[in-house]
């Protein structure tokens, strides 16, 4: 089966002149049906992907883009009005705005609370764990659990501990003196609390990430940098950031579309308002917002249109993230 | 060849159905599917928080004398959770066979858009309609005169207050003396909360929140969010009234500010830190199991200074299922007086069945955690039968729950009764489309 492929490829003027003109037809078919197949084979391996991502990826985001031009309520989806732009400008500008833009306000400064204290600590974690220490296994292993524990029983527990009823976070301020807070209520204290379990979710995950990633530094910069006399701050400031830097870019781009993305934490932190992100929305997300609007008010149309604006914000938060890290690059 | 003859426009549902359950058992061999009477089949019942079935072994009674079917529940603790749920099979697919109703959503399940995916209960065989409260069938029973619920419990209000703090604030603790301290007028109750305050034990509080005071002032109003099919929530005199005791309680310092069924709540009544609590009929339970064993004797019940409906449900049986006579022969049976005193004795439910009020063990029932001597059968009975049954409308959870969370404004999150009120109107101009 391969011959006529290679004479096709050696000779590629015209039909191979040793062959009888009796056998040219089936040859050629037989050559076509092979190139097609050359052709086709690699998009039939990669097509199930496709055929998965466009029945749970494409027909949803375009079927929500088709609702959100639409009034449609949740329980009665088959019956939908167009209104065009109707929900965005609502959400940009009508009776809505005011809880969109907090909700943006409030992704926004829950991801900055808890990035970017998680990423400096991952990397305070994994800078002391590629030391030579004992037990190192068990605590790389640590690390991982509380990524491996459930949102639901994290939470949960957290929200134990900032309970003003008894819970440890307050005994802990009593301890220093200083007064009870009501962290639920607050809408800094509340932030802070939710941030704190993201934090305590994640900072391992990322641990793990540039700990892998500073194994691959060779060893002879640090030791180069020890003869330079360079201390073990000095090391980890002149060499392991500078080398680790496109992989902190990744952690950064995966951090921030996963707290664009934050519903979990501040849902179950809320209990019985969680839908709406505390009774004053105090840390109510865009995440928290769409559920809200879709799964508690009915207005299926509405989140959808959410969805869509979130959607935008993610390519611009990607977009931006690549603009910082081409500067980045081209500054070294 | 069946007993229960369907409609022809079932028909086609029905031999899928039976395909799907030939195909699910694999060894069926009679091949009538659904509609044999001793066939196998499964039921279950979608419901939320304590609904009883299962801790007064009705279901296991009822499998026992149907030895053909199988009851499973699914069950939810929060009822927020299960409406969201229970929406998206609404449009989705996914129906329990009998599927449960709160008493905030039945305005809206039994409105036009909804009432279709409900079958009519009026028709269903056996069933009472004089049985129930009249009030309570005539909510579940849409413009066109199709009812598509079986009333299961109403929510009759008391008071639930503790005996011990109320001793030691020098306040009477008997539960006639201290439902005269309040009767007939929920101003008094925070009159009440004021002179237990000035005395309290410290780190005590009159209430656990002012959400429950409010929800109490409303709850046993003529006029609440809807007037002549229309929103009144801005000027309703019982929205307005309950708003400004709130207001005033938060502003006594009565209130502990808890946000009602939230972990803190819950282990408040472990740490003894209020002294009453707005308790329908199905609250025992959660007193008792909150307080927990070491509270036990200290509890008392008290009569509500009006009467009012917080809570009960309804079981719906929606028209997707496939057995949908056998589904409305349980729900029937169900909520029958006598399955309903079981539920009553076992959880406290309070039946919307008048007939098992006649009951023996419901009138007469008193709670041996809570006051034991307290007639809390009476009290709740007595509850039931005085609720003025109030206008609803399909917005009617929203609204409910937008003005409650706009009193915990006020209370979790220190702003003034205006402040809120904007805050709440806002919420509801936002929500309510």
């Amino acid at each position: 089966m391969a011959t006529p492929t290679r004479t096709d490829r050696s000779d590629p003027a015209g039909p191979p002149p040793t062959a009888p003109q009796g056998r040219r037809e089936p040859t050629a078919l037989r050559s076509r049906l092979h190139r097609w197949g050359h052709l086709a084979s690699p998009y039939l391996f990669v097509a199930p992907f496709f055929l998965v991502f466009a029945a749970f990826g494409l027909f949803p985001l375009l079927y929500t883009g088709w609702l959100s031009l639409h009034r449609v309520s949740l329980y009665n989806v088959d019956k939908a009005d167009w209104v065009g732009l109707q929900n965005y400008s609502d959400l940009l500008f009508g009776p809505p705005s005011h809880y969109f833009w907090n909700a943006l306000g409030n992704t926004v400064t829950l991801g900055v609370l808890s990035t970017v204290p998680q990423l400096l600590a991952a990397l305070g974690l994994a800078h002391l764990l590629n030391y030579r220490l004992p037990a190192r296994g068990f605590f790389r292993t640590a690390l991982l659990a509380p990524y491996a524990t459930s949102v639901a029983a994290a939470t949960l527990v957290f929200a134990l501990i900032f309970s003003p009823e008894g819970g440890m976070a307050n005994w802990l301020l009593g301890l220093v003196g200083a007064g009870p807070v009501r962290w639920e209520a607050g809408p800094w204290s509340s932030q802070i609390a939710v941030s704190v379990i993201v934090i305590w979710r994640w900072t391992g995950y990322n641990a793990l990430i540039y700990l892998a990633a500073m194994q691959a530094i060779p060893r002879e910069l640090y030791e180069a940098a020890a003869i330079d006399g360079a201390n073990r701050w000095q090391q980890f400031r002149n060499v392991t950031v500078p080398e680790l830097r496109p992989t902190i870019l990744f952690t950064v781009v995966v951090s921030s579309i996963g707290a664009t993305q934050l519903f979990g934490e501040p849902y179950l932190f809320g209990g019985q308002s969680g839908h709406q992100g505390g009774a004053d929305h105090q840390y109510e997300t865009l995440g928290i917002f769409m559920y809200d609007q879709g799964f508690h008010s009915s207005m299926l149309g509405r989140a959808s249109a959410i969805a869509w604006i979130m959607f935008g914000l993610l390519l611009l938060v990607g977009l931006a993230n690549t603009l910082i890290a081409r500067r980045l690059r081209s500054a070294t | 060849m069946s007993p229960h003859r369907r409609p022809r426009r079932t028909a086609a549902l029905v031999s899928a159905a039976a395909v799907t359950a030939l195909l699910a058992t694999g060894c069926s061999s009679s091949g009538s599917g659904s509609d044999d009477p001793n066939a196998k089949i499964t039921l279950s019942v979608g419901d939320f928080g304590t609904f009883g079935y299962k801790e007064a072994g009705l279901f296991d009674e009822y499998m026992k004398a149907h030895p053909n079917i199988t009851i499973t529940e699914n069950t939810t603790t929060q009822e927020g959770d299960y409406w969201t749920a229970l929406q998206t099979r609404l449009s989705g697919g996914g129906l329990d066979d009998i599927q449960a109703l709160e008493v905030s959503r039945i305005a809206l399940a039994t409105s036009d858009q909804l009432s279709g995916a409900f079958t009519d209960m009026s028709k269903a065989a056996g069933v009472e309609k004089d049985a129930y409260l009249p009030w309570k069938w005539q909510q579940a029973t849409t413009a066109d005169g199709r009812t598509i619920g079986l009333g299961t419990d109403v929510g009759p209000m008391a008071i639930c207050y503790r005996q011990d703090l109320f001793a030691a604030a020098g306040l009477p603790s008997d539960p006639a003396q201290v439902s005269a301290l309040w009767a007939g007028d929920w101003a008094k109750y925070v009159e009440t909360g004021r002179q237990f305050q000035a005395k309290a034990p410290k780190g005590t509080y009159f209430m656990d929140t002012a959400t429950g005071l409010y929800n109490g002032v409303v709850s046993s109003s003529a006029e609440q969010y809807y007037r002549k099919g229309k929103l009144a929530y801005q000027d309703s005199a019982g929205v307005r009234s309950g708003w400004k005791l709130a207001a005033e309680a938060v502003q006594a310092g009565v209130t502990q500010g808890l946000k009602e069924f939230d972990t803190p709540w819950q282990t408040a009544f472990s740490n003894s830190t209020f002294a009453t609590t707005v308790c329908p009929s199905w609250q025992q339970a959660n007193i008792e199991k909150f307080s927990g064993p070491g509270n036990a004797g200290k509890w008392n019940i008290a009569q509500a200074p009006a009467a009012g409906n917080w809570g009960g449900s309804f079981l719906a049986v929606p028209a997707s299922g496939k057995h949908v006579a056998q589904a409305q022969a349980l729900a029937v049976w169900l909520t029958a007086p006598e399955q309903q005193a079981k539920v009553f004795q076992k959880v406290g439910n309070i039946p919307a069945n008048q007939k098992a009020y006649a009951l023996p063990g419901v009138t007469d029932f008193t709670n041996p955690y809570i006051g034991p001597k307290a007639p809390t059968g009476q009290i709740f009975s007595t509850a039931a039968k005085a609720i003025t049954p109030a206008e609803t409308g399909p917005h009617h959870g929203d609204l409910h729950g937008a003005f409650s969370n706009g009193v915990l404004l006020m209370e979790q999150n220190h702003k003034s009764a205006d402040e809120a009120w904007a805050a709440t109107l806002k919420q509801v101009a936002s929500s309510v489309q």
